[in-house]
C-alpha cells in the first residue's frame, strides 16, 4: 500500500492516540479506507473500524473478504428502501464497544478533491456520543490515484492529513454543524 | 586489478570521504551559533547521513550483480516517475497512459536491458511509447488541454525512465579490453555526477556570488559551477583507472557529465518551479525527493552512454 500510493500520514492538528475517535474524511476512491487504515499506527488499527456501504462491499466473495476479513469494516445500508431499522445502529453498537470509526460523511465517492455536502449521520453520532473525538481527515491525491470507474490505481504519493478535533458547539443546528465539519476538512486541503 | 579489487578500492575512497564529511559536519555542528547557520549545518548533516545510506544500497546492489543493478534502476525510475506525476496536474482521461507508464513502460524498458536487446531499448520509448500513450489518452475522449497533458506525461517518462535507464544500459556496452567491467562505468558516472553536485553545493555556499538563473534555481552560482565543476573534473580524471579511458579522456568525459548534470539540474528545476514546488518530494532526508538527487544523472547518463558507445565500444 505504501509502495503503491504511499499513504503517508501527516498529523497536523492531533497526534495518534488510543482515545476513542471518529475519523471523518472526504471520499474520493475505493482505496480511501485502506489508505487511512494503513496511515494509522498498527497499534490503533485493531481498535479502529471503517464504515462501508453494504450494497457495494457485501457483493462478491473478494469484496466481502476484504471488507470484513481484512479491514474489519462495519457495513451499513445506504439506500432508504433497503433499511429495516435505524441505519446508524451498527455504528452506535461499535462505538458503545469503545472502538473508533472511520466514516465518509458524503456517503458516496466524489470526483473532486474537495468534499461535497455531508449526510446527517455524523451529526447524530456526535449527539449520541458526546465524549468521542471527531477528527477531520483530508485525503490528498487519492481521487487522482484511483478515480471513479477505473479498475486499478496508479502510484501517486498520497498524503493523509489528520486535523484538530472538531470543537463541539452547544445548540448548533444540524446544517451548521455539517457545514462546519465539511469546512474542517477543506481547511486541511 | 580485477573488477572487484577496483570496486573495493573505490569504496575505500568513498567511505574515507564520507567519514571526513561526517567529521566536518560534527565540527560545524558544535561551532554553529546563529539559528540560520544551525539550519544550514543540520541540512548538511542530514545530507551526509543520506549519502551513507545511498552508498550502502549501491554497494550492496553492485556486489549482487548485473540483474540487481538493473532492478535497482527500475526502482529508481518508478519512484522518480511517481514524484513527477504527483506534482503534475493530470486528469481522469490520463489514467490509462499513466497506468501503462508505471506498469508496462518501466518493466519493459529495463527488461530490454536485462536481455541485452539494445536496438529496441534505444527506440522503445521515443517511438512506440510516445506514439501509443497519446493514442490511449485520446480514447478517453477528453480533448481539454490534450497537448499539454500529453507533453507532461511524455516529458515525465523521458526524464525519469528513458534517460535514467541509460545508466544501467552501460552494462550492454562491449568495449575491447574492458569486458566484464562495464558495471564500473555506472559507478564512474554516478560518482562524477554526484561529486559534481556536492562540490558545486559546497563551493556555491562558500564563494557563491553571481547567480546564474535566480528565477529558476537560486542556489546555482557561477562560482559554484566553476569551482565544483573543476573539482569534479579533476576527481573524474583521477578515477581513469576504473574506466576504459586515458586520464585525459576521463577528464573530457567528466567535463561532459558535469556540464550535462548542471543543465539537467537547471532544466528540471524550471519544470519543478513551473509546477509550483521547491522539492520533488521528501523521501531522501535533506536532499528532497528522488528526482532532486538524480536530476543531473538523468541528463548526463544518455550523453555519457552514447559518447562511450560511439568512441570506445
Amino acid at each position: 500500500m505504501k509502495m503503491l500510493v504511499g499513504a503517508y500520514p501527516r498529523w497536523e492538528g492531533c497526534l495518534p492516540s488510543d482515545a476513542q475517535r471518529i475519523y471523518f474524511a472526504n471520499h474520493t476512491s475505493h482505496i480511501d479506507t485502506l489508505a487511512i487504515w494503513s496511515a494509522l499506527p498498527s497499534a490503533l488499527r485493531a481498535a479502529t473500524r471503517p464504515v462501508a456501504a453494504k450494497d457495494y462491499w457485501n457483493k462478491g466473495a473478494l469484496r466481502r473478504h476484504l471488507a470484513i476479513g481484512v479491514l474489519n469494516a462495519v457495513l451499513i445500508e445506504r439506500s432508504r428502501e433497503d433499511r429495516q431499522s435505524d441505519p446508524l445502529q451498527p455504528l452506535s453498537e461499535t462505538l458503545e464497544q469503545g472502538r473508533s470509526l472511520i466514516i465518509f460523511p458524503e456517503g458516496t465517492r466524489g470526483s473532486e478533491s474537495l468534499p461535497g455536502a455531508f449526510k446527517s449521520g455524523l451529526f447524530h453520532l456526535m449527539q449520541r456520543f458526546p465524549a468521542v473525538e471527531l477528527i477531520p481527515v483530508y485525503l490528498e491525491n487519492l481521487h487522482r490515484a484511483m478515480p471513479k470507474g477505473v479498475l486499478l490505481p496508479i502510484p501517486l504519493i498520497c498524503t493523509i492529513h489528520f486535523g484538530a478535533p472538531l470543537l463541539r458547539v452547544s445548540d448548533e443546528s444540524k446544517e451548521a454543524f455539517l457545514e462546519r465539519a465539511r469546512g474542517s476538512i477543506v481547511a486541511l486541503a | 586489478m580485477n573488477v572487484h579489487q577496483k570496486f573495493y578500492w573505490m569504496m575505500a575512497g568513498v567511505v574515507t570521504l564520507l567519514i571526513t564529511a561526517s567529521l566536518i559536519g560534527a565540527i560545524l555542528k558544535s561551532k554553529a551559533r546563529s539559528d540560520s547557520k544551525r539550519a544550514v549545518v543540520q541540512n548538511l548533516n542530514s545530507r551526509i547521513r543520506a549519502w551513507w545510506v545511498m552508498i550502502a544500497i549501491f554497494a550492496l546492489v553492485f556486489l549482487m550483480g548485473r540483474d540487481a543493478t538493473v532492478v535497482l534502476f527500475a526502482f529508481v525510475s518508478f519512484l522518480a516517475l511517481r514524484e513527477f506525476i504527483t506534482l503534475t496536474p493530470t486528469k481522469r482521461g490520463d489514467h490509462v497512459p499513466l497506468f501503462l507508464s508505471f506498469f508496462v513502460l518501466i518493466p519493459v524498458q529495463y527488461l530490454l536491458i536485462g536481455y541485452g536487446w539494445y536496438g529496441l531499448f534505444a527506440i522503445f520509448i521515443p517511438v512506440y511509447a510516445f506514439l501509443l500513450l497519446p493514442a490511449f489518452a485520446a480514447l478517453a475522449e477528453d480533448p481539454d488541454h490534450f497537448l499539454e497533458r500529453t507533453a507532461k506525461i511524455q516529458w515525465a517518462v523521458m526524464v525519469t525512465v528513458f534517460c535514467v535507464s541509460h545508466a544501467p544500459a552501460l552494462l550492454l556496452l562491449d568495449i575491447p579490453g574492458y569486458q566484464g567491467q562495464d558495471a564500473l562505468l555506472i559507478l564512474y558516472l554516478l560518482l562524477v555526477a554526484q561529486i559534481s553536485d556536492v562540490l558545486q553545493y559546497v563551493s556555491g555556499k562558500l564563494f557563491g556570488r553571481t547567480k546564474i538563473a535566480p528565477n529558476v534555481s537560486p542556489s546555482k552560482t557561477r562560482e559554484g559551477l566553476i569551482g565544483g565543476g573543476i573539482g569534479a573534473i579533476l576527481v573524474g580524471g583521477a578515477m581513469w583507472w576504473i574506466t576504459p579511458f586515458s586520464p585525459l579522456q576521463a577528464m573530457g568525459m567528466s567535463f561532459i557529465i558535469v556540464l550535462m548534470g548542471f543543465l539537467g539540474g537547471l532544466a528540471l528545476s524550471a519544470v519543478k518551479r513551473s509546477l509550483g514546488a521547491k522539492d520533488w518530494g521528501s523521501m531522501i532526508e535533506g536532499h528532497g525527493g528522488m528526482l532532486d538527487r538524480i536530476d543531473s544523472i538523468s541528463f548526463a547518463a544518455p550523453i555519457f552512454f552514447h559518447l562511450t558507445r560511439f568512441f570506445f565500444a
